[in-house]
């Protein structure tokens, strides 16, 4: 087993952990702090396909600013520990079956794959090449990608301003 | 283990360095912490600490000891899990961002490896720091939340709401040093700083022929003293509102980890200063004037001979004893740096050291000067000050970069 091999199962199965633990746990910072796990494990894997640019990016923006307004609100909303209720009927009988044929189908494709599932290392680094599509080829959907959260923020004030 | 290491020996290597350096940074903590205080003190015409050895200088150590010794309880709501996870975290995390740190340019030989001045020399240096310390925030917010303490909570609730919002003056500060180096690999940030306009003045991205960013390095500084809620910006532990913050009830260990924490942070954002606006490890001087090498050496040998003579004098016994060794040590450092294999090894780190200390200095200097922002004067500065400004450099800068060329 290669080093490579052996971080990757272990980045892994950390992070399906968190993912499962996310579910499991019954008070919502602790479901949070499960969701931060998974995202810089993720970042790990991103490290691991010497894709550096993406993982701290991933940290940044998804452990580091989106999570931590997830606990900034659940904490200044104080919310507790949340009921365990009985799973609905449509979740047991169509649900669990469903997530099944998901996974037996995702587990299929992957064990059949022919091409290398590891993304080849551009050799001059990925953050020139990863600027140069985004500033380049995309740079149209880019700027109406920003413009589109700029309209998400001017919703959020008029819907907070409202009442005055 | 040893057939890991003889299959990687970059392992060996690594692992080599980070004991030392660790070993370096928790000692300079330490120490940073009594300078702290005798700076303080001085400032404000007192001697600071002074009984536990001479001058003070075993004062970390009995506090350390006295941190070990104490009890440690957990408060009777809190979150027990939450409650121990932050100060191990914040702790972590601030202690991590020393491995991308360039210390000099050259290389160093460890059992037949080569291997540069730095733990991990990766290509995107600022931005992993940048996400670390993004991922600060949780050490105080999850202290405070899970504390169940209202003051705790408060000075959570206000970190993480200053600390978001200073990060992005952070981030945008530097993106005019970005401009001009082209990279986001710390070595090569500080190589592009190399040489000097009319001779004299190095071209450090602070005096940049092509755009001083001296506004950028004003906001950088600023938004960095809020990121490591320092003084003027400590509002998460502002003592005359909220007893102490986010960590009100942490006593014992888990307290000094907090405390060890904001200085480890101190420390990273000083050395990442040092490195975008200071020209890192690069000497001030030319090259052409060669005497300037033996620097290092010279001012070793004079604070040794001057703790040497001080010490002779001294009130108590021990210090009598320690200081003149002390001396002695010093100026044993000052001949080894000057012997040929090791002054050219020296140079680097010795500059490096020196900027990040006068930044140090200045932080210091700062927490004892300003007095407390109010919360709603903390978030103007940040949001319709410091942010228009960041904003403003980067346009700047950008039209510099694209004039000359």
């Amino acid at each position: 087993m290669t080093p490579q091999m052996a971080i990757f199962l272990v980045l892994a199965a950390v992070a399906i952990a968190g993912a499962i633990n996310l579910i499991l746990q019954r008070h919502p910072v602790h479901s949070a702090l499960s969701l931060v796990v998974v995202m810089a494990a993720l970042a790990g894997l991103y490290l691991l396909l010497d894709a550096e640019f993406v993982a701290a990016i991933q940290i940044i923006v998804y452990a580091g600013a989106i999570m931590v307004l997830f606990v900034f609100v659940i904490m200044l909303l104080n919310a507790g520990v949340e009921e365990r209720t009985n799973v609905s009927l449509v979740a047991r009988y169509a649900g669990i079956p469903l997530a099944v044929v998901l996974l037996l189908g995702l587990t299929y494709r992957v064990a059949r794959a022919s091409a290398p599932l590891v993304a080849q290392p551009t050799p001059e680094g990925a953050t020139r090449q990863l600027s140069l599509l985004l500033f380049g080829n995309f740079a149209f959907p880019f700027e109406l990608t920003s413009i589109l959260i700029l309209i998400g923020m001017v919703g959020a004030l008029i819907l907070a301003k409202r009442g005055e | 283990m040893t057939e890991l290491f003889a299959r990687y020996p970059i392992l060996l290597v690594s692992v080599i360095k980070i004991v030392v350096l660790l070993f370096l940074l928790l000692t300079a903590l330490a120490y940073i912490v009594w300078f702290e205080r005798k700076v303080a003190a001085h400032i404000q015409s007192r001697l600071g600490p002074y009984r536990v050895g001479p001058h003070g200088l075993l004062q970390p150590l009995a506090d350390g000891l006295k941190f070990l010794m104490k009890e440690d309880p957990t408060p009777a709501g809190a979150d027990r899990f939450v409650y121990s996870l932050a100060p191990f975290l914040t702790m972590a995390l601030a202690l991590t961002t020393i491995a991308v740190i360039p210390f000099g340019p050259d290389t160093i030989r460890i059992f037949g490896q080569t291997t540069p001045l730095v733990i991990a020399n990766v290509n995107v240096g600022l931005l992993i720091i940048f996400a670390i310390t993004s991922m600060s925030v949780y050490g105080v917010v999850l202290a405070g939340w899970s504390s169940d303490n209202k003051y705790s909570l408060l000075g959570g609730l206000r970190s993480s709401a200053q600390m978001i919002s200073y990060e992005l003056s952070l981030t945008m500060s530097v993106v005019g040093v970005l401009l001009l180096a082209g990279t986001f690999n710390l070595s090569d940030i500080v190589r592009a700083q190399d040489g000097f306009t009319w001779h004299f003045l190095p071209r450090w991205n602070l005096l940049s022929p092509t755009l001083p960013q001296l506004l950028g390095f004003f906001c950088y500084f600023t938004a960095a003293v809020a990121e490591t809620n320092r003084l003027p910006f400590d509002l998460a532990e502002a003592e005359s509102e909220l007893v102490a913050g986010y960590h009100t009830e942490y006593a014992s260990f888990r307290f000094a980890m907090f405390f060890m924490a904001e200085y480890a942070a101190m420390i990273t954002v000083s050395c990442l200063a040092t490195i975008l606006f200071f020209g890192g490890w690069l000497s001030p001087f030319p090259p052409a004037l060669t005497w300037t090498r033996y620097l290092p050496t010279a001012l070793f040998a004079i604070a040794g001979i001057a703790l040497a003579i001080h010490g002779v004098r001294y009130i108590t016994a021990l210090g009598r004893v320690t200081l003149p060794a002390l001396g002695l040590l010093l100026c044993a450092l000052a001949v080894a740096c000057a012997r040929p294999g090791v002054i050219d090894v020296v140079q680097g780190p010795f500059w490096f050291l020196m900027k990040v200390f006068i930044v140090l200095f200045v932080y210091v200097w700062v927490r004892w000067t300003l007095p407390r922002f109010r919360y709603d004067q903390l978030m103007a500065i940040g949001w319709k000050l410091l942010l228009p400004l960041t904003i403003a450099n980067v346009v700047l800068t950008s039209l510099a970069v694209v004039a000359r060329k």
